[in-house]
């Protein structure tokens, strides 16, 4: 009798639920009404859907079916969005790389060999590259020097956050923001970004940073630096602080000069640290998006491989190319995300 | 003999006190020289910004009458960043609440629960951080179009909830599983079931990892673009705020006046958060640091 009306509480919830979809999907509602609608069925939606699945197996008999149903309504759900958000959808992807551009026809290998024959995408994956090697080693490299620099100012936490800033905006935001730094205005008129202003003052001719074929890829190089050397910052910044200070004060006592000790002893020990600092770094730049979405959209030759995807998709309504390029970067993350998760993994079960 | 490690000794310190916190001011200053510029030039006129630096009102920064909000009036309520903003809000919210209350009945589960294959499917669950979520797109698109999901909140809620689960539900595994046994047994010889266990005992026990990871979360969405774009698309009613300042760039790409605002519009709710939490949210930039 109680698992009856349990049973129908879950059903009415369930048309409720779907009612308020279809109010919120309508022409006729408000916005923010139907926003509000929108909000609260969501929140409160999936607590129910769990209560309500929970209220109906304990009122099942008990015994065998009730056991094995409970571990169902717990991780249920979660499998089913896996499944269906990301086993099926990247299975689906590779069988897709090798159809046309409709997904009809089998074609091989041919939305592979034009990935790596095209010219176009020669230069995707050159900028890749570039943004790979200058973004890493540039945020890395200045993250572990302002970690050691600040370690030694008094104001430590106010200079971080000035650093560490960047990182909550949207890359969206940022692109903004740099794009009015690299504005460009015709010689004799009043520039108006930072960076061309200075050329000038200095006796320069206004460049178009984000046009030129020669410099506009390190201009938007620079942006991902400006936001990533945060984060590097930050990671170790608390490592170093994980060092004990005898270690480093008995190198300095046996006469080791500054420059000695970073090297010798706290670098070496910064190791992991550095892994895994990069390791992410590589992964954020070779999925890298918006900056170049907002900045050029993969104009003069700006293209990286996640933009030049979403054209695939978009533009050109090329499926089969589109997700070979998805399988190529899925191919060049794993190592990076193994190497990543196995050096987390290691640095937990030493501590 | 004794002369010479003085001498280093000084001048090393001569040069930790005067020249190490230089060099920080001078990095500190170059990071946020951007972000200064378009603030200031956010309150000024349209015509002062295209035809002055923004710099030039150092030079008399008291003269109240070149500051402006007509900018944030302009471009909230004429460019549509005032819909776009609630949009934001209302696709956010439950795409962080949903994954987070999913991985967490999940993560449970995986701690607490014995049913056959746990130990492999919380491998899939592990293994499943590797793949970029570029891989769902294509396959996902099509589903979506099919089932008229595309342009709903619902479709980009259970979308961003998808991608979300591999890192909530691993982040929150480490940090139940850890939690003291006896606790959980002796709710249970008390006669609690693992609903009640999990509601009353282990979410509010869980606080500190979900707040880290609700924050990383709810940034991640917040400041997304890729995803929004692909399934809300852009150029219509439902597009979030990261879209609708895309399409600012794109047809008022010269009017720096609205983007200099729209871009503030767009990270106040970001650097909110990053000012009033931020032990959380460097916690939650580090643990989420390995997302998809």
């Amino acid at each position: 009798m109680r698992l009856l009306v349990s049973l129908a509480l879950g059903l009415a919830t369930l048309l409720a639920l779907r009612w308020s979809y279809t109010f919120v999907q309508a022409e006729e509602t408000p916005r923010l009404v139907a926003g509000l609608v929108a909000l609260g069925a969501g929140v409160l939606g999936v607590w129910l859907l769990f209560w309500l699945g929970n209220d109906v197996v304990a009122h099942l008999p008990a015994g065998r079916i009730q056991e094995a149903l409970q571990p169902v309504v717990f991780v249920g759900p979660a499998l089913l969005l896996l499944f269906a958000y990301l086993v099926y959808p990247a299975l689906n992807t590779i069988y897709i790389s090798f159809f046309d551009e409709r997904s009809r026809n089998f074609v091989g290998l041919e939305n592979f060999l034009f990935a790596f024959r095209s010219p176009d995408v020669q230069i995707v994956f050159r900028n890749n590259l570039m943004w790979l090697v200058l973004v890493t080693g540039f945020s890395v490299a200045l993250g572990l020097l302002i970690a050691v620099l600040v370690d030694r100012v008094r104001h430590e936490a106010a200079a971080k956050s000035f650093i560490f800033l960047p990182l909550a905006i949207s890359f969206v935001g940022a692109s903004v923001i740099w794009r009015f730094v690299y504005a460009f205005a015709p010689v004799g008129r009043p520039q108006i970004g930072v960076l061309n202003a200075i050329v000038v003052a200095l006796g320069g001719e206004p460049v178009g940073w984000l046009i030129e074929r020669s410099i506009n890829n390190f201009a938007l190089i620079a942006i991902m630096i400006w936001m990533q050397t945060g984060f590097c910052m930050i990671v170790f910044s608390a490592a170093l602080k994980s060092i004990p200070s005898e270690i480093t004060e008995a190198a300095r006592m046996d006469g080791a000069t500054e420059v000695q000790t970073f090297f010798r002893i706290t670098l070496p020990m910064l190791q992991g640290t550095m892994i895994a600092v990069a390791t992410t770094v590589i992964v954020a730049v070779l999925k890298v998006f918006d900056v170049v979405f907002v900045m050029t959209n993969g104009q003069f030759d700006t293209q990286v491989l996640a933009n030049r995807m979403y054209a695939e998709m978009f533009t050109f309504r090329n499926f089969g190319h589109a997700s070979a390029l998805a399988v190529i970067l899925l191919v060049a993350v794993i190592p990076v995300m193994v190497i990543n998760v196995r050096n987390l993994r290691e640095q937990r079960s030493r501590r | 003999m004794s002369a010479a490690p003085y001498q280093t000794s000084l001048v090393r310190r001569k040069f930790e006190r005067v020249v190490v916190p230089l060099a920080v001011i001078f990095i500190c200053f170059l990071w946020t020289l951007p972000t200064a510029g378009v603030l200031i030039s956010s309150f000024r006129e349209s015509t002062a910004i295209r035809t002055s630096g923004w710099w030039t009102v150092f030079a008399h920064p008291f003269e109240f009458t070149q500051w402006t909000l007509q900018n944030y009036r302009e471009v909230i309520l004429a460019d549509g960043m005032g819909s776009a903003f609630l949009n934001s809000v209302i696709v956010t919210i439950p795409a962080t609440v949903i994954p987070i209350t999913i991985a967490a009945f999940a993560a449970y589960a995986f701690a607490w629960m014995d049913f056959r294959g746990r130990e492999l499917l919380f491998a899939i669950v592990v293994g499943l951080l590797i793949v970029p979520l570029h891989m769902a797109l294509i396959p996902l698109l099509r589903v979506y179009t099919r089932l008229d999901l595309t342009g709903s909140y619902l479709g980009i809620w259970l979308a961003h909830t998808g991608f979300g689960l591999p890192l909530a539900i691993y982040l929150l595994y480490n940090y139940i599983v850890q939690l003291p046994q006896d606790l959980l047994e002796s709710a249970f010889i008390d006669g609690a079931s693992h609903f009640t266990a999990f509601t009353r005992l282990v979410l509010p026990l869980s606080v500190p990892a979900i707040a880290s990871f609700s924050i990383f979360q709810f940034l991640w969405v917040w400041n997304d673009l890729l995803v929004a774009l692909v399934f809300l698309g852009s150029g219509n009613e439902s597009s979030v705020i990261t879209s609708r300042l895309t399409e600012l760039v794109g047809s008022k790409g010269q009017d720096w006046h609205l983007l200099t605002a729209g871009a503030f519009v767009s990270m106040v709710v970001p650097l909110v958060v990053f000012f009033s939490l931020q032990r959380y949210f460097v916690r939650g930039i580090l643990a989420g640091s390995v997302k998809g």
